[in-house]
């Protein structure tokens, strides 16, 4: 098996709230392949918010060992972490964050403007490519407010595509759309998954397990279930079953 | 991080928000604005109090009895008449750093010359005065010296007088007018030269030859002042010195006592009104900084509102890996520009603003180079002021936190 994408060993992260301190996160371990697509659920409270956050270098645990890449995260200040995040970290908003009245493809060149290496033109080519990938080439120049809540949480993912990166965190990426739209976006995310991209889906909605390789579920800061799915649904077929809304 | 880049999102933001982004740099804009004609009036009105002064001869020398009295009044009529023509005769043949040299005396009276008649004051002199003055005759000619020696009855008279005197353009050369009764021939008429800084009228005068007036019109064994002019401004202060001592000597003062006269140049009333019209400049100036720093509030206050509306903006750019820096700079960079903008829109608008009042008021302006760099670079400095405060509060947040924030 390749060397893990991410690997974690016995994280805990505490938080002190007044003179009380509280355990988010108790001691969770797992590792995750290239390649795959992973679903974390858990109710509101269960540690999944402060998982992310730490997986997606935004926090750093108080105790146990993150690697992301190969690279130690733990002891790793600020502006490191900014970079790691730039260079290997896609992340999808349940709220899209788009930069308000810009284009699109602006907002996808966004990450790629904070890093020195990619030339303009190089960004242009590669923001391109990422709305290809995502399928709205030919709604590049709309702006973010002309566009539908489906489009705009593409743009989101081209934008987290843009810089090539070993991992996508997608925090509930769905939660704030209709069904249909829904399984529109979880059809994108299969097929960025088939391509071989690695994804990390935060969710509090079980149905969504049911189309990922593999379900991480979380209670109260431990890991209670940690299962691969090997009946996974295509999220495709489902969305052709749903009736067409008129448009 | 690659500045180009920072400007560019810089840019973009700014773009998003035109109309506020004008009107936080109209602070800026009437500040600039505000300094740059403020003390383009200031410098003006300086630039030309001191040209008029210098047209009244700016090395020109006075001496007049009686001490110099600060306050308190101790003038007694004795002590105005401590200058004699030997005073004069002494200066002019001792003094080095003087180049011209004239006694006056002068009487306020009616001018009559048939049935018109005007107030005027008539000056003895001699011809000197011509050359400490800067007057010069226009039509006719000027007494000379045998005409001070005898005592003639010419005058040499300005512009207005002639005007009062002689309304329906009749030639004043060689007319008799008569001064408090006693008949002057015109022998000349001076060329004008208009109003003075103090708004005094320079052609309003009668010019005759000291002994005429001294003896024929005052009847007085003294005189009531003389005037001299410096080899230059430069040496009037020596001038000044040499006159005080050679008169200190010819009047026998005891070292240590007061003088009985003073001696004032002209350069000194020159750079006291200098001083005035510097006072003013900077008065003005002050208030237009003020305006410039309400303006710079104005841009705090908007970056502040900004940061905060964007917070989410800003969790967003962190995760996907802008260091705090990056926003920092951000901010800064549009705080920079607001002003930088407004600066140069401000020094076009002031001196546009200049050029107005030179039109419609008629004020002297004149725009000093280092004013609209120093209101310039005031106004830049004062976008980087203003906006660290806010930048910084913007690269501190949590990304965590600010990226959910509602």
């Amino acid at each position: 098996m390749a060397q893990s994408i991410i690997q974690i060993k016995n994280i805990r992260r505490d938080f002190i709230v007044g003179n009380e301190t509280v355990h988010a996160l108790r001691g969770v371990s797992f590792d995750i392949a290239p390649g795959e697509f992973v679903t974390i659920m858990g109710t509101s409270g269960s540690g999944k918010s402060t998982l992310l956050n730490i997986l997606g270098c935004l926090d750093t645990p108080t105790s146990g060992e993150y690697y992301l890449d190969g690279v130690s995260v733990r002891q790793m200040g600020k502006n490191d972490r900014a970079t790691l995040r730039n260079l290997k970290i896609g992340f999808v908003f349940q709220s899209y964050n788009l930069l308000p009245k810009t284009t699109a493809i602006e907002n996808v060149e966004l990450p790629l403007l904070y890093n020195p290496a990619v030339s303009a033109h190089e960004r242009h080519e590669r923001a391109i490519k990422a709305l290809d990938q995502v399928g709205l080439h030919d709604r590049m120049h709309h702006r973010s407010n002309q566009m539908s809540g489906g489009q705009q949480q593409r743009v989101a993912i081209a934008r987290a595509l843009v810089n090539n990166p070993v991992i996508i965190l997608a925090d509930e990426a769905t939660g704030n759309l209709d069904t249909r739209t829904s399984f529109e976006i979880l059809t994108l995310f299969q097929s960025l998954h088939a391509s071989g991209r690695t994804i990390i889906f935060v969710t509090h909605n079980p149905e969504i397990a049911q189309f990922s390789s593999r379900n991480i579920t979380l209670r109260d800061g431990h890991i209670t279930d940690d299962t691969v799915n090997h009946n996974i649904r295509s999220a495709a077929e489902v969305l052709a079953t749903l009736p067409k809304e008129d448009e | 991080m690659n500045y180009n880049n920072l400007i560019k999102i810089a840019l973009r933001a700014l773009n998003n928000n035109k109309f506020r982004g004008f009107l936080t740099m109209l602070g800026i804009i009437i500040g600039v604005a505000s300094v740059i004609s403020m003390l383009a009036i200031g410098q003006g009105s300086k630039r030309s109090i001191r040209a008029q002064i210098s047209e009244m001869g700016s090395n020109m020398i006075m001496i007049h009895p009686g001490a110099e009295r600060f306050g308190g009044v101790r003038q007694s009529a004795s002590s105005m008449q401590s200058l004699k023509l030997a005073d004069y005769e002494v200066i002019a043949r001792d003094a080095d750093y003087i180049s011209h040299c004239t006694p006056s005396v002068n009487s306020s009276g009616q001018a009559i010359y048939g049935a018109n008649n005007t107030p005027t004051t008539m000056y003895g002199v001699n011809e000197d005065y011509l050359d400490i003055r800067k007057y010069s005759v226009g039509e006719g000619e000027f007494f000379t010296d045998a005409d001070t020696k005898k005592a003639a009855k010419v005058c040499v008279i300005g512009k207005t007088v002639a005007e009062k005197l002689f309304p329906n353009g009749q030639d004043p050369l060689g007319k008799t007018i008569r001064f408090n009764s006693i008949p002057f021939k015109v022998i000349g008429i001076l060329t004008p030269k208009g109003y003075n800084s103090m708004g005094m009228d320079q052609d309003d005068l009668i010019i005759a030859p000291f002994s005429t007036v001294q003896k024929r019109l005052l009847a007085i064994d003294y005189i009531q002042g003389i005037y001299a002019s410096a080899l230059s401004e430069e040496c009037s202060q020596d001038a000044i010195d040499e006159i005080s001592v050679i008169l200190r000597e010819q009047h026998k003062i005891k070292p240590g006592d007061e003088d009985d006269f003073n001696v004032r140049s002209q350069e000194e009333l020159s750079s006291m009104l200098g001083s005035t019209t510097d006072l003013m400049t900077v008065l003005l100036a002050c208030i237009a900084g003020i305006s410039l720093l309400v303006g710079g509030i104005g841009i705090m206050n908007i970056m502040y509102v900004s940061v905060t509306e964007r917070t989410r903006e800003i969790g967003l750019r962190m995760s996907i890996g802008a260091k705090g820096y990056h926003i920092l700079l951000q901010f800064l960079i549009e705080a920079v520009i607001i002003s930088f903008a407004g600066g140069i829109i401000g020094v076009l608008l002031g001196i546009g603003a200049s050029a107005a009042i030179k039109y419609i008021a008629g004020w002297p302006i004149f725009i000093q180079p280092y004013s609209v760099i120093l209101s310039f670079a005031v106004c830049t400095l004062t976008g980087i002021f203003f906006g660290w405060y806010p930048a910084q509060k913007a690269a501190r947040l949590d990304p965590i936190e600010a990226i959910r924030y509602e």
